[in-house]
């Protein structure tokens, strides 16, 4: 079983990027569970949602406390020590960030790797600059940076589940696939 | 078909399949997204039903009521307050014997005011006659609506179907979605015993003298008990045509457990987790999901917990004053007059949404089986900050 973990503010599409996600795994026939941390629901609070997936039906019913992934959808969190909190030794840590992993702070035993899907989102006229929606704009650069989702799977989750401006986060997802640098950052020792 | 819903979006398609006739519903966090989805499916004809928008929850099932009464196949939702709010009502649809289905998005009763899930809400109406489920994936909520319908319509005793807020009613994982045929075989056109008819008016549920009330509720409670060999047999018809059974309760690994835990709803999962991970270590633990709850089969929890040496029940509502509700019936099935039985202990977690951590099943665990008597209370609670 894989345990994926979304940090974002209200508004930015944590719980859709989760049912993308989830959808996207779904097709390539693995057992999913997609579920928010439904807080107090407001516009710009931090928010976490999760994903998990396995080969047999899930029975595990708790929230996500040791993530395989993380995938931080506010480049304000990235700092913050609650979103890596628990990230499994060796697992993977996406950031949306037009900074590289290096001036991010961060400290634990992952990989690590940004991508700037804010301008990304915005690029494609998803959201505005104040509160960009990048939900899809950072999901195309996680199948290329976690390798556990094929990209046409994200590209036909989000054709399937997002009904209005479909081809503009098909593209976004596609510019955020192609604009991941690899290699990325392994292994950033904690500094304690 | 499988598709990836939650399990609100998993009641609504089982309401549409059910080709349900009237709906009145109020929202509700977390049941809302159930009311909105069936007032699209009314309004975009998918779904032939008149959506009666109403003020409350105490409206929304006294219309539920009427329409009920005039012969028409009906359902509402809700939660919680609103839930509470539906009190008065829930006793007379039961006795007035109207196979009203119900789903209930379970949430805390405030104060403090507070929207996560526990089951005080549906726990606090269990002497309102309605009969009871508790689910623990979508698929299940999905199929317990359709059995909940040909319950219903075969005792003429409402159903109530509960599905943990958050846990399940806005979590995505694969549901197989029957074919509407295949329901239509499953699930005829109700037929009710009698149905009002403004042409050949008649009074019911009018004042009844002592010398008859008894009678009515007596048979109000056979009915009740005689859910439970319906349920059996609806059950059984349902795996035959769409080959997923459900028992009453579900056990897992109880044939040889010394310990066994009890639990209902979406924390019997993460409690077979564990269980499967302590039989790796060679611990005999078994777990007993209660699926039912009214009526409550009795017989089956005996002869399913009798063997074990030791109980631990996992309770999400509390009787201030007394223990947890669930800990009270499943004694009460092990303890009948005379009889002997494992040792039974009450745990309380998991209230307002508090997160049902694996640990926190292990720590039962551990302490009925080394702490015995001695170390455990009459209510021990589980996860509270120190």
């Amino acid at each position: 079983m894989i345990e994926i973990r979304i940090h974002g503010r209200g508004g930015q599409g944590a719980v859709v990027a989760t049912h993308v996600l989830a959808e996207a795994l779904f097709r390539e026939g693995k057992w999913v569970q997609a579920f928010p941390h439904f807080g107090v629901e407001r516009r710009g609070a931090p928010v976490a949602a999760f994903v998990r997936y396995a080969e047999r039906p899930i029975e595990l019913r708790c929230h996500i406390y040791t993530p395989d992934y993380v995938i931080i959808l506010d480049p304000t969190l990235a700092g913050s020590p609650a979103a890596v909190e628990g990230l499994r030794s060796g697992g993977g840590l996406l950031v949306n960030s037009s900074l590289p992993p290096e001036e991010l702070g961060l400290a634990g035993e992952f990989r690590a790797a940004c991508v700037d899907a804010s301008n990304i989102a915005l690029k494609h006229g998803l959201g505005s600059i104040a509160s960009p929606i990048v939900n899809t704009a950072i999901l195309g650069a996680f199948a290329r940076f976690s390798n556990i989702v094929s990209l046409n799977s994200i590209i036909d989750a989000v054709s399937g589940l997002i009904q209005r401006q479909t081809e503009i986060n098909i593209q976004a997802v596609r510019e955020s696939y192609e604009s991941l640098k690899l290699p990325v950052i392994v292994e950033s020792k904690a500094s304690r | 078909m499988k598709a990836l819903i939650t399990g609100n979006e998993a009641v609504s398609t089982a309401v549409k399949l059910a080709r349900v006739e009237v709906i009145a519903a109020y929202p509700i966090t977390p049941q809302t997204s159930i009311a909105e989805k069936l007032s699209q499916y009314c309004s975009s004809g998918e779904l032939d039903a008149d959506f009666i928008k109403v003020e409350s929850e105490h409206s929304a099932l006294a219309t539920v009521m009427g329409a009920s009464s005039a012969g028409v196949r009906t359902f509402t939702a809700t939660s919680s307050q609103g839930l509470a709010l539906m009190h008065e009502l829930l006793h007379w649809s039961s006795g007035a014997r109207l196979p009203v289905v119900m789903a209930n998005v379970n949430r805390a009763l405030g104060a403090p005011w507070n929207i996560w899930c526990d089951h005080s809400d549906s726990l606090s109406q269990r002497d309102t006659g309605w009969l009871q489920f508790y689910c623990e994936s979508c698929q299940e909520v999905l199929d317990t609506v359709l059995i909940a319908f040909r319950l219903a319509e075969s005792v003429f005793t409402p159903v109530m179907v509960m599905l943990d807020g958050y846990i399940l009613s806005h979590t995505a994982e694969p549901v197989e979605i029957p074919e509407p045929e295949q329901v239509d075989r499953f699930l005829p056109k109700y037929q009710p015993l009698a149905a009002i008819d403004p042409k050949d008016p008649h009074t019911y549920h009018a004042v009844t003298s002592p010398e008859y009330f008894m009678e009515f509720k007596q048979r109000q409670f056979e009915a009740a008990r005689q859910a439970e060999a319906v349920a059996r047999e609806v059950s059984a018809d349902f795996a035959k045509q769409f080959g997923r059974h459900y028992a009453l309760t579900e056990s897992f690994m109880c044939e040889d457990a010394e310990t066994i835990i009890v639990a209902a709803g979406t924390s019997a999962g993460t409690g077979r987790y564990v269980v499967r991970r302590l039989r790796e270590q060679g611990r005999r633990v078994g777990l007993l999901r209660v699926r039912m709850f009214r009526p409550f089969p009795f017989e089956e929890i005996r002869t399913l917990l009798g063997g074990a040496a030791r109980v631990a029940v996992l309770d999400q509502a509390i009787s201030p004053g007394s223990e947890g509700v669930l800990f009270q019936e499943v004694r009460s099935a092990l303890y009948q007059a005379g009889g002997s039985g494992p040792e039974i202990y009450d745990f309380v977690t998991g209230l307002g949404g508090r997160d049902i951590l694996p640990s926190y099943i292990e720590e039962m665990v551990e302490k009925v089986e080394n702490g015995g008597k001695a170390g455990l209370a009459r209510v021990n609670w589980l996860g509270l900050k120190s």
